[in-house]
């Protein structure tokens, strides 16, 4: 039998069973808590940190999607600090990840009054588009590091760890082995990275095509060189400072 | 460039393989030790040994910044970059180094025989500036004459402070030997701990009153307890030596003169927690520490203080030394778990708590070098003797690290409760050259800054809070008055940066965003709107990241705010 556990979020009662998160619980009450990182199909590793709520009594923010609710809990959704924290954070990321293929994060940063342009003279995180395989094209410039593909590549699902990262800290980037291609790799092009991708950062080659609107043609060409031109600007970026 | 054949590491590849993933690091280390790097088809052959995905270990050499997967210089010299050796002219050093050379960071060619990188505190700041030289032959060529001495003795620490309890058998230029140490009464507390239960062990570190001396000050007794209670076995016991706050040092010096007190105090942990495996994991650029450790783990085991029936009792412990490749982050005590586990160091959400599911996923408690080393001296004593020093609130005495602008840069240990000031001006010997205090850095990187005003403030965990400072590990870098501080906060942004793990939002970004404007402040040029986005960044990264770190990374800066509001104005005109 499982136990009931009684809390308070934004001021409603709510009632759910013990292990709920947060999340689940503010849910059944209609209150919706932003969340990023979180996607039922994968571990939660909660680093987005979007879904940070205030709870009474603790001292730092505390993210709503792996918290578990606890007996007199009191939670706080929409505080100034969350606010606060939460815009910061979709601010950061604008002046740091190429947004424009993810809507929902464009969506979050109208909610938050988030102002795209606040960290002028910032460095963002740019890398060359990487086509080195007949199914997915891989634009990391638009990658927000959620981790999702990694680990649906991983032991999420299809066990194949074909990729992982590379450099640490604010320079961290989803990578294969040494930067080789994909086809080197152990990657069985499954997709799976490409359906939980929420960014745009990976794309089935397809789509990009289309997109991209050129003549099939000069997407041959396009493609072509490309490819060439990624070969020598993928070298793997010096470690020293 | 021809990849190094891999014959040599094919013939010692079995022995870690059996001990399958956990041996990454180490053999990774070992790989770079032949060849100088890991190169793809070593990694290769280490994943198929292994059995860990090719792109997995690929991952963990890119995390550690002491693992190289491209060819580097025979000899690799680091130097410190960091606040106590900057304003010893670290910079300098860096420059007259790299001049001689004739090449500059950004042309670095993959035959060149010599690599200088700038490279994080080095935990020597007493000796500042400080270098660490990695070479398999242990000669720089002519080229530093005027810089290197050539002999490769160190001066010795100065061992300062008003009792020597945990510092007894320092600053003796040696290493203490296990005779030594029994000779002083070492290894009696083990043996009067053997000779009661674990419990009655916990119930004396708890009265004592003993807080963690790694950072986050939590009641060790309780820890202690917290974990053995747990039902799942093993236990594990691990010791935290992975020393990387800017300006401490205290762990490197106890490892170095008197590596049995560690041995002590960790086989009494244990004991106490029901643990018969440990880990002492030595911060990697600890090349001489870790030797000292191995030397006496040797001495110990020939003793019969380490492996099966300690003493003739039914205790048994073996303790295995493992030696960090680089990443501040690692000292996180879940990031260090992984670390050991043959990770990339990313720290994980807690909770749940080491206690319950640590290394390996299994009740763990882990203390820091210092706190271990405060066992002994509890056991043997007894907590009410212990509690006769420091303050009611913390008591016992303290190591503190004071090194930039002093006269006497040392190791001083004293009971809790003395001022600031006193430390400073009386023990330290004062601001050096004649010069007048600006600022101190107190508790590190993660810290705050002092002002005059607050010379005032005990040395304690209470006396420090209540002048909004925190005691972090213990370190005390003094500023004089000729000291730039946007210079300094730079570089304290630098090292956050630098040492971020990227698995959280809020520090993987802010700490970038943050070191931008710092840099901006350094060229003074700051923009409108920059405080405040300094504030919100600090908030958000106090508030909101997954660790200790990015809860962290702008304390100082923030506490700089408040104290010198003036550097933060937009010059006009
Ligand atoms: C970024 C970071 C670095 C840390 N580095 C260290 C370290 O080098 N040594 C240490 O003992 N504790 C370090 N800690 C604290 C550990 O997480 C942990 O609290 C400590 O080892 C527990 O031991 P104690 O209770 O004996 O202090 C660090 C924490 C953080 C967040
Ligand atoms: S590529 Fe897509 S799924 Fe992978 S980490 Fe980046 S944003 Fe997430
Ligand atoms: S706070 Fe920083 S170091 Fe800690 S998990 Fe987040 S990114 Fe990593
Ligand atoms: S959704 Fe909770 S941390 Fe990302």
């Amino acid at each position: 039998m499982t136990e009931i556990i009684s809390l308070t979020i934004d001021s409603i009662p709510v009632s759910v069973p013990s292990g709920f998160t947060i999340l689940k619980a503010a849910e059944t009450v209609g209150i919706q808590i932003p969340t990023i990182c979180f996607h039922e199909a994968c571990t939660s590793n909660a680093l987005c940190r979007i879904c940070v709520v205030e709870v009474e009594g603790a001292r730092t923010l505390i993210p709503a999607c792996v918290a578990q609710v606890s007996e007199g809990m009191i939670v706080q959704t929409h505080s100034d600090r969350v606010q606060r924290a939460r815009r910061t954070i979709l601010e950061m990321l604008s002046s740091t990840v190429d947004l424009t293929d993810s809507p929902e994060i464009l969506a979050m940063m109208n909610d938050y009054h988030a102002d795209p342009e606040r960290f002028p003279e910032s460095n963002p995180r740019e890398f060359d588009l990487l086509d080195d395989n007949p199914m997915y094209v891989r634009d990391y410039s638009k990658c927000i590091l959620c981790w999702r593909c990694v680990q649906v590549c991983a032991e999420d699902a299809q066990y194949t760890h074909a990729i992982n990262f590379s450099q640490r800290g604010f320079d961290t980037r989803i990578d294969t082995f040494y930067h080789i291609t994909l086809p080197e790799t152990t990657c069985v092009f499954c997709g799976q990275c490409v359906a939980v991708c929420p960014t745009g950062a990976l794309k089935p080659k397809r789509q990009w095509l289309l997109e991209t609107g050129y003549s099939p043609i000069e997407i041959m060409s396009l493609t072509r060189s490309k490819r060439n031109g990624n070969k020598s600007r993928i070298q793997p970026e010096r470690k020293l400072p | 460039m021809t990849d190094p054949d891999v014959s040599r590491l094919l013939e010692i590849l079995p022995v870690y393989a059996k001990q399958g993933r956990p041996a990454l690091i180490p053999v990774l280390q070992k790989a770079q030790e032949i060849y100088g790097y890991v190169s793809q088809p070593a990694a290769a052959a280490i994943s198929r040994a292994l059995r860990i995905p090719l792109a997995e270990v690929y991952g963990v050499i890119e995390f550690y910044s002491l693992l190289y997967s491209q060819p580097v210089g025979k000899t690799l010299i680091h130097v410190c970059n960091d606040p106590a050796c900057a304003v010893a002219g670290a910079d300098g050093v860096f420059k007259r180094m790299t001049k001689t050379l004739e090449f500059h960071l950004d042309q670095d060619s993959p035959t060149r025989e010599i690599t200088v990188e700038r490279a994080p505190c080095l935990g020597l700041c007493e000796h500042a500036p400080a270098l660490l030289i990695q070479s398999p032959h242990h000669v720089i060529d002519g080229a530093y004459e005027d810089l290197v001495s050539g002999t490769s003795s160190r001066h010795r620490t100065k061992i300062g402070g008003t009792v020597s309890i945990l510092t007894a058998n320092c600053g003796k230029g040696h290493p203490a030997s296990l005779e030594e140490y029994q000779q002083n009464g070492g290894y009696l507390a083990i043996q009067k701990a053997l000779q009661v239960q674990p419990e009655a062990v916990i119930q004396e570190v708890k009265t004592s009153g003993l807080v963690g001396r790694g950072g986050a000050a939590f009641p060790t007794g309780i820890k202690w307890e917290g974990c053995a209670r747990e039902p799942e076995y093993p236990h594990y016991l691990v010791c935290n030596a992975d020393e990387a706050e800017p300006g401490t040092f205290k762990d490197r010096v106890i490892m170095e003169d008197d590596p049995h007190r560690i041995l002590e105090g960790i086989l009494i942990a244990a004991y106490a927690i029901g643990a018969e495996k440990g880990y002492m994991y030595i911060r990697g650029e600890y090349v001489y520490p870790y030797q000292v450790m191995k030397t006496a783990l040797d001495e110990a085991r020939k003793a019969y203080l380490i492996g099966e029936h300690i003493l003739g009792t039914d205790f048994s412990f073996e303790l295995e030394l493992r030696r960090g490749a680089g990443a501040y982050i690692c000292g996180e005590e879940t990031a260090l778990f992984e670390s050991i586990e043959g990770k990339r160091g990313f720290p994980r959400v807690k909770p749940p708590f080491p206690t319950r599911k640590g290394l390996f996923g299994k009740p763990t408690v882990i203390n820091n070098v210092e706190t271990l080393c405060n066992i002994p001296v509890i056991i043997q004593h007894g907590a009410a003797a212990y509690r006769q020093m420091g303050t009611e609130k913390s008591p016992g005495t303290k190591l503190f690290c004071l090194s930039g602008d002093i006269n006497q840069p040392g190791l001083y240990e004293i009971p809790f409760g003395m001022t600031l000031r006193e430390m400073i001006f009386q023990l330290a010997g004062g601001i050096r050259n004649q010069g007048s205090f600006q600022s101190a850095l107190v508790g590190g990187a993660a810290g705050a800054f002092a002002s005059a005003n607050q010379l005032d403030a005990p040395l304690s965990f209470e006396g420090l809070r209540s002048f909004n400072l925190p005691l972090g590990s213990g370190v005390i870098t003094v500023f004089d008055d000729s000291r730039s501080m946007p210079d300094i906060l730079l570089r304290l942004a630098h090292f956050f940066k630098e040492e971020s793990c990227g698995k959280c939002y809020p520090c993987q970004m802010g700490t970038q965003r943050q070191l931008e404007i710092m840099e901006r402040m350094a060229e003074n040029r700051l923009l409108p709107g920059d405080t405040e986005r300094l504030s919100d960044l600090a908030a958000t990264m106090t508030d909101a990241s997954l660790c200790g770190l990015g809860q962290t990374a702008s304390s100082a800066i923030s506490s700089a705010m408040r104290l010198f509001p003036h550097l933060f104005k937009i010059m006009e005109g």
